[in-house]
């Protein structure tokens, strides 16, 4: 067995004699507090920087790798009652750039980046030529055309996210919708009216990203984006599409300057069409400025002429000065009053009351309005919203013009019975007609659509009265009345006609503005539907004639839209369906 | 008394890589969920339009147009319309 020995001459590393110096304790305590004083230090050093001031560090080490990132909100969409898409957002990108950053492109890159924006190389030039330090390159670019420019990484092109506003149905609701502008806010129209709602708003969010820029973690608060909320209209496409189309049509078959027609719900005030002429393409920015931009049926004024004399003749019955088959006697069809004389265009003999509405006399509804007080008039005007804008929360309504009654000469309040000397819009009449309509409710007219049914209106006739004034309205477009051309085959109509002479400059010109305002069908009237004719140049200018004929088609495409029973005796259907080409 | 502090030094070390796995399983599911979120939006972008293309095809003018000039349809005048009440109408007629 071996034994492990020692070397001999070794010694214990304790015997060492290095160690055996004798140093003086004190050497190694103050080595030892030294070192411990720079280890409290550093502790301390430390405590400050973690806990007490921390805020510096904490911003240092946030900034590489937090991020605050927005997040986009689209604009709500504006859809008709169906749903059918009338304004639609979808994203886009817009090229900008730093121009000091862009002029170092090469010059075959600038080519290929002009190429791609569809623009020519010195356009380009110009642009990035700029002394400032940011311009718009194109805006409203599409996705794929950016993701290819993004690829190519051009020096200095950047890009961002945004919005272009589409109009599918372009200028056919031109009116009523509206257009944004390049910044996606509300210019014209619903757009406008509701820019509120339609906004959406950015939401934002905190996040950690990774080193490829993968976003890894949500801390702090988010703020979640709002979309703007969708806007559903009243307007039924296809109604609109009818009430457009036959405007148009009417529009050009009579030469005239301008149009507009509208088609109310009667039950609850839902402004079902609305369309006027000329009109533009809001999907083209080119085309938006200028008077086709106007809605003429709700921001211009026009004397109305003789759709007013339903009215009148309803005041007088309410008030029972009159009965429905009394008789006025309207010869020799000329009537002086004061120093001016009306007249009849065609002159009548006695006529009862149905007949003076029938015919339209201008001397019989004179007769009857010259009876009332003029406040009891102009109280009867005011309550069916003559003089009152029709609160449609429409940018630029107007509320036309009715004269205070204490200064009204008796010639006046005969005018005014026949619808001159006081100017309406064509939405105000459309809607005064729904007193006829409602069994002498007026209702409160909506652009967007009403589901809490019924719609409560103001009482403004009894529903006797209306039925009389229905009655006689139906009679204006038998062969005897003004508007034979105004009716519909299948349904039992009424209406009345207006043709008016234009005021221009303070004077009555030979410019004429025709109208038709009825309602359909007269056994349950669902619809109101009114048609302006401005300035009509070809041959015919009666409101009969003009406006009767589109009146008729608008309506009668309108009610079968809707699915509503035809109401005619069918032996009426077919003596019309020979004229009535629909 | 050592080999009581070594399984506890063995749990707090498993502990440990414990917590790193299943943050970087929590970032990763983050990032799936991020990818399908963004999905979502594209999808809905793609929607957007694809109802947009829709209301472009189906508009009443090209429609009106094809019914009448390529398929020759004409709006029936009355005498060749049947009215076919409906059957909420025809339980009213014959009560």
């Amino acid at each position: 067995m071996a034994v492990r020995r020692r070397p001999q001459r070794g010694h214990r590393f304790t015997e060492s004699p290095v160690l055996q110096l004798a140093l003086q304790g004190w050497r190694s305590r103050t080595v030892g507090l030294l070192l411990m004083g720079a280890f409290l230090a550093l502790v301390a050093r430390g405590f400050y920087l973690q806990v007490i001031n921390n805020d510096f560090l904490q911003e240092k080490g946030d900034s590489r790798y937090r991020r605050d990132i927005e997040v986009s909100a689209s604009r709500g969409k504006i859809t008709d009652r169906n749903g059918d898409m009338l304004a639609v957002s979808t994203p886009m990108k817009s090229i900008w750039a730093i121009p000091g950053d862009a002029r170092t492109m090469a010059a075959p890159q600038k080519q290929q980046l002009a190429k791609l924006l569809d623009m020519s190389v010195r356009e380009l030039d110009g642009k990035i030529a700029s002394e400032k330090t940011f311009v718009f390159v194109k805006r409203q670019v599409p996705p794929e055309t950016a993701d290819r420019i993004a690829v190519l990484k051009f020096p200095g092109v950047h890009q961002e996210k945004e919005y272009r506003r589409y109009y599918p149905t372009g200028d056919m609701t031109a009116h009523i919708v509206g257009f944004t502008g390049v910044d996606d806010k509300g210019l014209e129209g619903v757009e406008l009216a509701y820019q509120g709602s339609l906004l959406g708003h950015v939401g934002s969010r905190t996040v950690i990203r990774d080193r490829r820029g993968n976003i890894v973690e949500d801390v702090g608060a988010t703020k979640p984006p709002q979309d703007g909320r969708d806007v559903r209209l009243a307007l039924d496409s296809k109604i609109q599409y009818l009430a457009y189309s036959h405007l148009k049509a009417a529009v050009e078959t009579n030469k005239a300057k301008a149009g507009g027609a509208i088609v109310i719900d009667a039950r609850n005030g839902e402004i079902l069409a609305l369309a006027n002429w000329p009109t533009y393409n809001p999907n083209n920015r080119q085309t938006l400025s200028g008077a086709q931009l106007r809605n003429r049926a709700i921001t211009d004024t026009f004397e109305p002429g003789s759709v007013m004399k339903p009215f009148t003749a309803a005041l007088a019955l309410e008030k029972g000065r009159v009965r429905f088959d009394s008789v006025i006697n309207c010869a020799p069809g000329r009537m002086t009053i004061g120093s001016a004389t009306i007249s009849d265009a065609h002159p009548h003999g006695a006529l009862t009351v149905a007949q003076v509405i029938q015919k339209s006399s201008n001397i019989g509804t004179a007769k009857m309005a010259l009876g009332f007080p003029p406040k009891e008039m102009w109280e009867m005007f005011d309550s069916i919203g003559f003089g009152q804008a029709p609160n449609l929360g429409f940018p630029g309504e107007v509320v036309g013009r009715l004269r205070p009654w204490k200064n009204w000469r008796p010639i006046e309040q005969a005018t005014m019975s026949y619808g001159h000397g006081i100017a309406v819009s064509l939405v105000q009449l459309a809607r005064a007609y729904t007193v006829f309509a409602h069994d002498g409710e007026l209702m409160p007219l909506s652009l967007v659509r009403v589901d809490d049914n019924p719609v409560r209106g103001v009482r403004v006739f009894s529903p006797q009265t209306m039925r009389e004034v229905r009655a006689m309205l139906e009679m204006a477009v038998q062969p005897e009345g003004t508007a034979p051309k105004a009716r519909v085959a299948g349904y039992r109509v009424g209406g009345k006609t207006g043709t008016a002479y234009k005021v221009e400059g303070g004077v009555y010109a030979r410019k004429y503005v025709a109208s038709f305002v009825g309602i359909a069908p007269i056994s349950d009237p669902r619809l109101v539907v009114a048609v302006m004719i401005d300035e009509p140049t070809g041959g015919a200018h009666y409101g009969g004639d003009v406006a009767g004929p589109a009146f008729s088609q608008i309506t009668g495409g309108a009610l079968r839209t809707l699915g509503i029973l035809p109401d005619a005796p069918i032996q009426v259907a077919e003596a019309n369906a020979g004229k009535g080409r629909l | 008394m050592v080999r009581f502090n070594m399984i506890l030094l063995l749990i707090v070390v498993v502990c440990a890589l414990g917590v790193v796995t299943s943050q970087h399983r929590a970032r990763k599911l983050f990032q799936d969920l991020e990818g399908e979120q963004e999905r979502a939006r594209q999808l809905d972008v793609e929607y957007g339009q694809l109802q947009l293309e829709m209301s472009t095809w189906a508009n009443h003018p090209r429609i009106e147009k094809i019914a009448r000039e390529r398929l020759r349809m004409v709006t029936p005048d009355a005498i060749g319309r049947v009215i076919v009440p409906t059957p909420a109408v025809a339980a009213k007629g014959a009560r």
